[in-house]
């Protein structure tokens, strides 16, 4: 086993910052807004690291596609703890459609290249919410894949996945190579420290192009309009509890 | 021949101001990270509990313990010994983010980083720095800085706080005003008078564990602000230590503590910048929000001067800052320059402070906001390390030599 683990980090919009539609509703405002790192991102780094500093896995590769600017978010996984990144370029017009199957191609052909062992990845962006990338790389490298893992446990050649779904808790058993996707409860990241900041300045960040990997960009999808979500209405109050079946009745709710 | 040395030593500082005027106004790569990092953690772990701290003076021990683990408790230490091992103008950035989101955390920050490990990093004999510094690096441990008493603030060289030979201990007597972690801290740097004829050549420096027989706790202050953080009186009554507690050579305590407070200055600096950014944010947070004759008050004119007059003050103190920082890096002299950072900073804390709470009017006076916590909190910058007065007499001294014929 390579030993070697890649983990995704999307450069999004600073969970904190409220989000403006742009006044022709092609989009979001993003100029001069502050950006971070995806949190599920985070998580992701964070289990990768912790996995090396278990000796369980020997490296782990940032991996992010963007423009220039997606280096910076590279740098914070490197001062995470991340040995070294690459940055696949994406910018301009290639970047406005960017979506999670231009972008798990992407990740399939470095899996490959890379002989990774595993694919770690945030369950889902806080921009997009789309919650396919890491599904979709899994399927393109015909590996098995562990979605919304609260728990990981690597042993040899075998992954245990604790998944978190609708119905509570689900135990995987995967054999590696194979693809992760962090959910919230996973771990709590690390704030970077400042000897792991000054090291990072020194670790590598390789520049690929798509075009590199075979990867064709064009998006199958074209985005028609983007609306801020429906301004809060004002309730209704009423005096006694057959007032208010009434009312829902009234209204279609019930 | 002396031509082409002075004119290549002319390019060599314009080169190396070029250099530090970029670093100026933009911090490097690095810098900008640790920004990020400090004030990410500012925001979420020091934000959210600060109001509770200060009401219910509590040492935030657990998040000290936390930046001590991202090494920010001893940012100058060599890694070696247990440190960052980062520059002074990493210092004063880790400062401003740390004390925009919590201004006592700020001021257990600078006091072990630049007073307590500071005079020990550059005067300390090896020994002495492992057993000294080390431990206080994880934020485990907190040291403290033991210079004023009852008797004299400003008034350094007066130290009537004795400390005699016997055999092969020293035996200190005497009283210690106003120490900041007093309560908190494992250990202490201490000033007393060896020698009285030399008066303030006379003063030396010494390191004493705490608790230790001897050495006790007076009642801790009822501060204004920076409640948080432990202040209170050391009380020396035939405190024993051994010889080699001393630290630096007998007599140089005077120009320890000196040369300390020099580089103290710039970290506080630090927090009191961050005092005035929190301040200031909140000012403008608050002019956006609220409404009256029917617009937001960030419309009306007598506002937007506050806030204007505000963001310069900032900014200037804030540049002065990181020059004093990086002249300190570059191992020039910076005296003055750390004395103008920590007189414009905290003139600026105050100043910025005040103006927030009139810019948020009725709201800025109660604890609902923390417009109250930074005009609290902000006070203090311009009284200890140096009060403005002295500072001014710091400037105008260096400011006069410059000027000799």
């Amino acid at each position: 086993m390579s030993g070697r683990v890649l983990v995704g980090v999307k450069r999004v919009i600073d969970y904190a910052v409220k989000i403006r539609v742009k006044p022709d509703n092609s989009g979001v405002v993003t100029d001069g807004v502050k950006h971070s790192m995806n949190p599920f991102c985070e998580i992701a780094v964070e289990e990768a690291v912790k996995l090396k500093e278990k000796k369980l896995i020997k490296e782990v590769v940032a991996v992010s596609c963007g423009p220039q600017q997606s280096q910076e978010t590279i740098r914070t996984a490197l001062a995470m703890g991340a040995d070294r990144g690459i940055h696949v370029e994406v910018a301009g017009k290639d970047y406005e459609t960017l979506g999670p199957l231009q972008v798990s191609k992407i990740m399939a052909a470095l899996a490959k290249k890379e002989e990774a062992q595993l694919v770690i990845l945030g369950k889902q962006a806080i921009d997009d919410d789309c919650n396919q990338t890491g599904q979709m790389t899994a399927a393109l490298l015909d590996w098995p894949q562990g979605t919304f893992a609260s728990e990981v446990s690597l042993d040899g050649d075998k992954v245990k996945v604790v998944r978190e779904i609708d119905g509570g808790l689900e135990t995987i058993k995967i054999s590696t190579p194979a693809v992760l996707t962090a959910d919230l409860r996973l771990n709590t990241p690390r704030y970077a420290t400042l000897p792991n900041i000054m090291k990072a300045k020194k670790k590598k960040i390789a520049n690929v192009k798509p075009a590199d990997l075979g990867v064709d960009l064009t998006s199958r999808l074209e985005v028609l309009r983007v609306d801020e979500p429906p301004q809060r209405q004002a309730g209704v109050k009423v005096e006694t509890v057959e007032d208010l079946v009434g009312k829902l009745k009234e209204t279609g709710r019930i | 021949m002396a031509a082409l040395f002075k004119a290549r030593k002319a390019l060599g500082l314009c080169l190396s101001g070029c250099r530090s005027l970029t670093q100026l106004a933009e911090l490097p790569d690095t810098h900008q990270i640790l920004r990020q990092t400090c004030r990410d953690y500012a925001d979420r772990e020091l934000m959210p509990i600060a109001a509770k701290l200060d009401k219910e003076h509590v040492f935030p021990a657990k998040q000290i313990n936390e930046l001590g683990a991202m090494g920010v408790m001893a940012m100058e230490v060599p890694e070696e010994l247990g440190g960052a091992g980062m520059d002074y103008l990493a210092y004063s950035v880790a400062m401003e983010e740390i004390s925009r989101g919590c201004a006592s955390t700020g001021v257990v920050v600078s006091v072990n980083n630049s007073l307590y490990i500071g005079p020990i990093l550059k005067f300390g004999t090896e020994e002495q720095k492992k057993q000294w510094i080390t431990p206080f690096t994880t934020g485990e441990k907190v040291g403290c800085f033991a210079l004023s008493e009852p008797g004299n603030g400003s008034d350094a060289g007066a130290a009537s706080t004795l400390a005699r030979q016997e055999g092969d201990e020293w035996v200190l007597n005497g009283t210690k005003a106003w120490i900041t972690n007093c309560w908190d801290a494992s250990a202490t740097v201490v000033f007393a008078t060896t020698d009285k004829k030399l008066k303030h050549k006379g003063i030396s420096a010494f390191l004493i564990p705490m608790p230790h027989p001897g050495l006790s706790r007076g009642k801790k202050e009822d501060k204004l602000g920076i409640r948080a953080s432990s202040t209170a009186n050391i009380i020396l009554e035939d405190c024993r230590i051994p010889l080699g507690n001393m630290l630096g050579p007998r007599g140089a305590g005077f120009k320890i503590a000196m040369q300390t407070l020099d580089s103290g200055r710039i970290g506080i600096a630090g927090q009191a910048l961050g005092i005035a950014q929190a301040a200031l944010d909140c000012a403008a947070d608050y002019a956006h929000k609220r409404t009256a004759f029917g617009a937001p008050i960030g419309k009306l004119q007598a506002i937007q001067f506050k806030l204007a007059d505000m963001a310069v003050a900032v900014e200037s103190a804030r540049l002065l800052t990181w020059k004093a920082a990086i002249l300190r890096d570059s191992k020039k002299p910076f005296t003055k320059e750390a004395a103008m950072a920590k007189l414009a900073a905290s003139e600026a804390a105050t100043y910025c402070s005040h103006q927030a709470i009139q810019v948020l009017g009725g709201m800025g006076y109660v604890t609902d906001m923390p417009a109250e916590r930074h005009y609290r909190d902000a006070r203090i910058t311009e009284i200890y390390e140096g009060t403005s007065e002295i500072q001014r007499l710091v400037i105008a001294g260096q400011l006069l030599k410059e000027y000799q014929s």
